[in-house]
């Protein structure tokens, strides 16, 4: 393959090529429909790639601890999953929060709540964003809308999981997964950051330790401000954004991964018949881009927001908002994928009302 | 002194600090065991402890090795992890009878399975300690804890787990050893096993455990040495000990 050449990959193996190219050293995993692709991938491509690991646990519980293994001795190292495997990583995750281990998670999301089906979803936003295990932390999610994307996301992954020292989780879902579009490729990182603080052995210095027990309530309190203090710089400096055609827009649709992709397909249509509609496509669910979907509010009236769950977004949305702008929902849950024609209609319909109103 | 040759000492990896365990009770003997090992064995450079949920968590405050702390029961999961990206690591998980035998069978059996060239030194004291006593999956039959206040019906509550017999036919388990604290012979020998453990790892032949029986005095309402007393009579019928598997290596 010659440098920058464009190929056409699956999504489920752009994330992969991209993540062993990210300097990912190890893959522990489970089975389950539909990111199967994803492991099996890696299975194939590790075994060509010397110094890799590659393990399929026997349950999520385990991969994500195994993880939580490779991760403390200073490894790049990731896992995939599913909606319902995800919710099993719960614990592990928290862990790898507390003791500040990097880490990449990759869920692609199907329907639920439950078993739920395989079909595309997006209600495990809560369960990403707010932490989703127990005790006070973030993960930093992020949310590709393109295979390009995908890559380039995934290659980031793992910067932000050393530089931050904090899991990433990369959202998509099963079209995403099994879609192919042309992507280029990153080069293999050679320089991998130095960590200091990774447990390898003493060696002939002091003895180390990792914990998340802290019995002190005074040091738990400090480990929560320090924990904080390392959101709030995320926060800061990470969010990240693409706005389309909200320059003059009277109304913005706001829809991220595989909705935002159907919505500016909706958009674009809306545009053609000479609406003002743009589209607000959040990349980092957490943070949440509040400030750059705030400053739309300046001359925004309405926002839509288009989740494939019920009502997640929304929340985020309305915060960021905080009132100065109507913010109303239209979620497509259980897995369904309304084509861009069926939501341009919806759109048009909450358009007209809008101006009849005014 | 002049004339006089010291014989024992405090082992040089044990930190000169005092413990948290209760009197009579076993964790600080096989700690003071693993770091005398460790000296022998002069791996404490190379060493990687995986300490428990339960009351050996705070190791890290003992034994003067590299620590990682893993979740109730996932020791062996982490140990995997640690273990494939350090393969010339010699990485063990110290585990009680709940934390291995309870919220962790799955990630043991497992690990075993694999033949994971690590080591677990399992901790079966027949009852949940931190948390103040409670039936463990190892607690005997009629024994009374607070969880089976008339005793451990084996009809409701299953009869204890004997898991070095469990693991034994797995292939890729390579040394499985029960031994016990409760004497000054026993601990000799819980010491011979755990070096023995530590070496079936270090020649890579495969996954090892050493379990060992021990003392939990406030637990058991007993003491100290009716505790002893109890491990001899009461436990040691029900885990006979000995060397229950050491898989031969084929010379090479």
């Amino acid at each position: 393959m010659k440098k920058n050449e464009k190929v056409l990959l699956r999504g489920s193996e752009a994330i992969g090529e991209a993540a062993l190219r990210a300097g990912c050293r190890c893959y522990f995993g489970y089975p389950i429909t539909p990111q199967n692709e994803l492991p099996e991938y890696m299975a194939r491509r590790m075994a060509e790639l010397p110094g890799t690991v590659f393990l399929q646990s026997e349950s999520e519980l385990a991969g994500i601890n195994m993880v939580y293994g490779a991760s403390a001795t200073g490894t790049r190292v990731m896992t995939s999953s599913s909606s319902p495997g995800v919710s099993l990583m719960q614990e592990g995750i928290s862990y790898l929060a507390a003791c500040e281990f990097p880490s990449v998670i990759v869920n692609i999301v199907r329907g639920g709540p439950g078993l739920g089906n395989i079909a595309p979803a997006q209600s495990d936003y809560f369960q990403a964003t707010r932490g989703g295990g127990h005790g006070d932390y973030r993960c930093i999610v992020l949310a590709p809308a393109y295979l390009q994307e995908a890559v380039d996301l995934t290659y980031r992954a793992f910067d932000l999981a050393d530089e931050y020292r904090i899991p990433v989780i990369l959202i998509g879902d099963g079209m995403m997964g099994q879609m192919m579009e042309p992507v280029v490729l990153p080069e293999f990182r050679k320089d991998l950051p130095a960590k200091e603080w990774a447990i390898t052995g003493a060696g002939k210095g002091p003895s180390r330790f990792v914990r998340s027990l802290l019995l002190d309530v005074h040091v738990e309190e400090a480990h929560n401000w320090k924990l904080y203090r390392k959101y709030q710089r995320i926060e800061r400096r990470e969010p990240q954004s693409e706005s389309y055609a909200t320059e003059d827009a009277d109304m913005v649709v706001v829809a991220y991964g595989t909705a935002a992709r159907i919505a500016k397909g909706a958009v674009r249509r809306l545009r053609d018949k000479g609406m003002k509609v743009g589209l607000f496509r959040p990349i980092t669910l957490w943070p949440f881009p509040s400030k750059a979907v705030a400053r739309l509010a300046e001359s925004v009236g309405k926002f839509l927001v288009f989740e494939m769950s019920m009502g997640q977004m929304v929340e985020d949305v309305k915060l960021a908002l905080n009132g100065k702008a109507e913010v109303e929902l239209y979620g497509r849950p259980g897995g369904v994928v309304v084509t861009p024609v069926e939501l341009s209609r919806i759109l048009s319909r909450r358009y007209n009302a809008m101006q009849h109103e005014a | 002194m002049k004339g006089m040759k010291k014989v024992i000492g405090r082992p040089k990896y044990l930190k000169e600090v005092p413990n948290h365990y209760c009197p009579g009770c076993g964790h600080s003997i096989i700690h003071r065991l693993l770091a005398e090992v460790i000296e022998e064995l002069d791996i404490r450079d190379r060493a990687i402890c995986i300490p428990p949920c339960g009351c050996a968590v705070l190791a890290y405050y003992y034994i003067d090795v590299d620590m990682v702390e893993a979740a109730h029961g996932r020791g062996t999961a982490v140990a995997t992890g640690m273990k494939r990206c350090l393969p010339d690591r010699v990485v063990f998980t110290y585990q009680g009878d709940g934390d291995l035998a309870a919220i962790g069978t799955a990630e043991l059996i497992h690990s075993a399975n694999r033949g994971e060239s690590i080591t677990t030194i399992f901790v079966n004291n027949g009852v949940y300690g931190m948390t103040g006593g409670q039936m463990a999956p190892t607690t005997m039959v009629g024994q009374k804890t607070t969880t089976t206040p008339k005793g451990r019906n084996s009809v409701t509550d299953g009869p204890p787990l004997k898991m070095c017999e469990f693991l034994s036919p797995l292939d890729g388990t390579a040394f499985l050893a029960r031994t016990s604290v409760h004497s000054p012979k026993h601990i000799q020998k819980t010491k011979k096993a755990i070096r023995q453990a530590f070496q079936t790892q270090m020649n890579d032949e495969g996954f090892s455990m050493v379990e060992i029986l021990s003392q939990c005095p406030s637990n058991w309402k007993l003491s100290s040495v009716d505790s002893c007393r109890w491990i001899e009579e009461g436990m040691i019928p029900q885990f006979p000990l000995g060397v229950v598997k050491q898989r031969q290596t084929e010379p090479s």
